[in-house]
């Protein structure tokens, strides 16, 4: 006997140029783990958001009905009081706090003000049985792994009576063994009565715990399956069948020889030091081709990408990088730049643009010497090169003294895209470049893509957007859990291809 | 999100575009001469406060003895914080270095190494080791550059009165090096009288006020005034030859009447007591050197994209590590230039030289409009600044203002400086 503890109706949620969510249906009953899966982009962290009201009611259209009441949360204080408790992607644990007062933050155990800590670590201990984490409610966050720290989350949720337990990519970072172990406690949890949303990518998970499968694609759901009928095949195809129409520019490849090949490129962690991020990927391109590099949030890429960039990202990095057949120093972002190699970011806003100056100057950041004569700026000629840019990138704005931080997105990233294409570089790589901009904006950036690379240069496209990939690019790498595991020419990938080889690895074979 | 804005259809963007310009230039500009407005409305207070005495030459010169090494220091202060750093060494390295120049030139005998020329270079190369060597772990081993500098301040000032032997003082200075700030130039092409008086038998003067001028001071300040008008139109005919508009005509026109006014004015008064004072001439090429580096120099643009965004500026292929390092040093120069000016003006090494005065340097810097945050400010706007903080020091002190109470009124005059900007960058 089961009854609907959850109902989402026609959820609709707009963001200045994107539609996020347009009439998002979800029904949850009591009792199961329901899983949500769907592309990166596809609108799945903002359903979450619009449920534990991060986006406060009135935000969003639709309604949104808990345990038979139409709720209006306008904040996660009313929809945790309901019972309803997230597990964000980013855990929210304070690092140098332990978990005891990690999980009582903000819900002490006190009397006017002094925290009574007797009862909070003994309740703590009550709690951490409940999720099988031996460790002493003392123990500093800090100096427990991600895995450990997933669960001291988990636990945070029981301390709150929650009745709907939603977790965001819980094993996104986890290894194996703490994946397994996390889903065995969802089990355990279901087992007990507890109902659970798990948002993932990794349909073998999604495959062992889920009783039903949601789909959202492009901000609606495509549709909703029941346990008898979940199967990694039916849920890729669900995931990604979409046409390719005339969303990219019309491009006549002309390929010429390998300008730009990296071999063996290994790098660790930045703070971890044992964990390897990137492990001995090799990759070559072309004068005039394209290059994309799919795979999954975490898969590595643009820690690759960065690495390569003058060692921006990792440590212990080895490797060797070759410019057209000949080895070359890329140890510092100006050597880099300095032998033509372009990384464009994939956060514009933290690591792109200084939002505080104007276009003019954010253009000729990567080249000052390209205006300027002994070290001395020639405004005139800053000027020119600024305003030439704005024209070949199309960016809107009222002048090139406008400031960045007052640009749309899309603008944002041709201010970005024309710093680099100012720097004049032989091998471009652009990360995400059309992450969070709108339908026209892409067009017009896949465009310049097309016109550099029909003009010599050797590109590299990393992106989460697989119809993207399959649309712009002459070659695609599938990169997972930092190794390329497939290669193919766009003309016969496809995105069942380009999905199989990420969740079984299976590229090379397919 | 307020930062987002729609995309402008294309056919309007030509038609807004002139407009906007005006409007743009208008607001800039306000902010950036309102600051000089406010400098020039607490003189004529002051003026009026005092009956007078502010304006006279002999204590306008005073006033930029005095206040010289705050402004000096605010150069090299700005620049620390557009990068996004604070220094609060500067006072006691200042104090340092004076100590250090006093002991080298009065009690330590070092024969051709006391006289105050190799001095000053010394003390200079020193100041520039002290900021490398603070300079160091901020940059390259990200020590917060709050911490690191108050170690130096603690440290420096240990020092200043270790090297003083407790609690005296070191002097008296020899004139030579006293000339840094209380010299004038000397006048090279003589005096000219005004108006020459006409003595009648009982010795009393009848007519003509016997009024001699500096002409040397007169000359150069002709000079400069010319030199400022001539780039001005010279940029101006520049841009429009390249077909950009500049700012609106006859807003160009006041502006540089107005400024070529208050600087003739100022020459005169100089002119008319013992000249221009050396320390002014020193601060006023480094000004121009600081406004050249900022406004002009890939460096100076380093720097503020430094400030506005570490991040990317890294990864724009800028050394952010070496481009810190080198703002440290800068400092530390201009702190040790700071101590000198400070003991060639008393004449004698104090243990309490600078105390304090970072303080009022950096109060400087954020009157002129910089950002704590780093990235924004401007080299005049630190100037008028460290100005107005003088003025407000020596007016209040000709008035009679209880030293207590002159606190009070710089601290609330810094408040209210930093939440106009607030209040007006939110409003923009």
């Amino acid at each position: 006997m089961t009854s609907t503890i959850l109902e989402m109706r026609d959820i609709t949620k707009t963001f200045p140029g994107v539609k996020a969510l347009s009439n998002v249906n979800l029904s949850v009953e009591e009792g199961e783990i329901h899983a949500v899966v769907g592309e990166n982009g596809a609108g799945k962290s903002t359903l979450m958001k619009v449920l534990s009201g991060v986006y406060p009611a009135g935000t969003y259209d639709g309604q949104i009905i808990f345990q038979g009441q139409e709720c209006q949360f306008k904040g996660i204080h009313d929809s945790e009081h309901k019972g309803i408790v997230i597990i964000h992607q980013e855990l929210a644990l304070v690092p140098m706090l332990s978990i005891a007062e990690n999980i009582f933050l903000g819900n002490e155990h006190a009397s006017y003000g002094v925290i009574d800590w007797d009862a909070n670590e003994a309740r703590t201990s009550a709690l951490l049985k409940k999720v099988g984490l031996r460790e002493d409610p003392k123990t500093l966050i800090t100096n427990i792994g991600v895995g450990k720290q997933q669960l001291v989350e988990i636990a945070k949720a029981l301390s709150k009576e929650v009745k709907l337990l939603i977790l965001d990519e819980p094993t996104a970072s986890l290894s194996e063994k703490d994946s397994q172990a996390l889903l065995d406690l969802l089990l355990e949890f279901k087992r007990q009565g507890m109902t659970s949303i798990l948002i993932s990518h990794k349909l073998n998970e999604v495959n062992r715990v889920a009783d039903k499968v949601t789909v959202i694609r492009d901000g609606r759901t495509i549709e909703t399956l029941a346990k008898q009928d979940i199967s990694e095949d039916r849920i890729i195809t669900s995931m990604v069948g979409r046409s390719l129409d005339d969303r990219y520019p019309p491009r006549e490849p002309d390929i010429g020889d390998v300008v730009f090949e990296v071999k063996n490129w290994s790098v660790y962690h930045p703070i971890h030091a044992e964990r390897q991020v990137i492990k001995g990927i090799n990759i070559n391109v072309r004068k005039g081709e394209v290059v994309g590099i799919a795979g999954l949030m975490g898969a590595g890429r643009t820690e690759f990408a960065m690495s390569l960039f003058g060692r921006s990202y990792g440590r212990r990095i080895t490797g060797e990088v070759l410019l057209k057949g000949k080895p070359v120093d890329v140890s510092s972002v100006s050597k880099a730049v300095q032998h033509g190699i372009a990384y464009v970011t994939e956060d514009r806003k933290t690591y792109g643009l200084n939002l505080i100056d104007h276009i003019k100057h954010n253009i000729t950041l990567a080249n000052l010497g390209g205006v300027s004569r002994h070290s001395v700026i020639d405004d005139m000629r800053e000027l020119a090169v600024a305003n030439d840019y704005r024209k070949k990138t199309n960016i809107r704005a009222s002048s090139v003294y406008q400031m960045t931080g007052n640009l749309s997105g899309g603008n944002q990233q041709k201010v970005v895209l024309s710093k680099w294409l100012f720097a004049d570089p032989e091998v471009l790589i652009l990360d995400e470049p059309t992450r969070g901009i709108d339908v026209g904006a892409k067009y017009e950036i896949y465009t310049i893509i097309a016109r550099l690379a029909a003009e010599g240069k050797a590109i590299v496209v990393i992106s989460s957007e697989m119809p993207e990939l399959l649309g712009i690019t002459d070659r695609i790498y599938v990169m997972n859990e930092g190794r390329i595991v497939g290669e193919m020419p766009a003309a016969d990938a496809s995105q069942e291809k380009i999905m199989r080889a990420i969740v079984r690895g299976e590229g090379k074979a397919a | 999100m307020s930062t987002e804005s729609a995309p402008a259809p294309q056919g309007n963007v030509a038609e807004e575009q002139r407009p906007r310009i005006a409007v743009s230039a208008l607001t800039t500009n306000l902010r950036e001469y309102g600051l000089i407005i406010a400098l020039i409305v607490i003189m004529l207070f002051f003026q009026f406060t005092t009956s007078g005495t502010l304006f006279k030459p002999v204590n306008l010169s005073n006033l930029v003895q005095q206040n010289s090494f705050i402004i000096v220091m605010a150069l090299g202060m700005l620049l620390v914080i557009v990068s996004g750093y604070i220094d609060l060494s500067v006072g006691s390295v200042a104090g340092f270095i004076g100590a250090l120049a006093a002991n080298m030139m009065v009690i330590w005998q070092l024969g051709p190494l006391s006289n105050p020329l190799v001095v000053s270079i010394v003390c200079l190369i020193v100041g520039g080791l002290i900021g490398a060597a603070q300079g160091y772990w901020i940059a390259y081993h990200r020590i917060p550059s709050f911490i690191v500098t108050l170690a130096g301040m603690l440290i420096f000032r240990g020092i200043c009165q270790a090297l003083l032997g407790g609690g005296s003082s070191v002097g008296p200075l020899p004139d030579g090096f006293k000339a840094l700030s209380s010299g004038f130039i000397p006048d090279v092409i003589g005096p000219l009288t005004l108006i020459p008086p006409t003595v009648n038998a009982a010795g009393k003067t009848i007519l003509g006020s016997g009024l001699t001028l500096h002409m040397t001071t007169v000359v150069l300040g002709l000079i400069a005034v010319l030199a400022y008008a001539y780039f001005g139109v010279r940029t101006r005919r520049k841009r429009e030859r390249h077909g950009y508009e500049a700012e609106p005509f006859p807003l160009f026109v006041i502006k540089t009447l107005v400024a070529s006014a208050l600087a003739l004015f100022l020459v005169y008064e100089f002119a008319s007591y013992r000249g221009l004072p050396v320390v002014l001439l020193v601060m006023g090429v480094l000004i121009s050197l600081f406004v050249f580096v900022t406004k002009r120099m890939t460096i100076g643009r380093r720097i503020y994209a430094m400030g506005g965004n570490p991040k990317a500026a890294q990864l724009s292929g800028i050394n952010t590590e070496r481009l810190t390092l080198l703002v440290f040093i800068n400092m530390g120069v201009l702190s040790a230039l700071g101590g000198l000016i400070i003991a060639a003006r008393l004449g004698q090494a104090v243990p309490a030289a600078g105390l304090g005065s970072e303080l009022d340097v950096i109060a400087a810097v954020f009157i002129g409009g910089a950002s704590a945050m780093g990235g924004v400010g401007q080299v005049i706007g630190a100037v008028v600044g460290g100005f107005i903080m003088g003025v407000m020091n020596n007016g209040m002190s000709i008035m009679g203002v209880n030293v207590d109470w002159q606190q009070v009124v710089k601290g609330l005059v810094l408040l209210g400086a930093v939440i106009f900007d607030v209040y007006n960058k939110n409003k923009a």
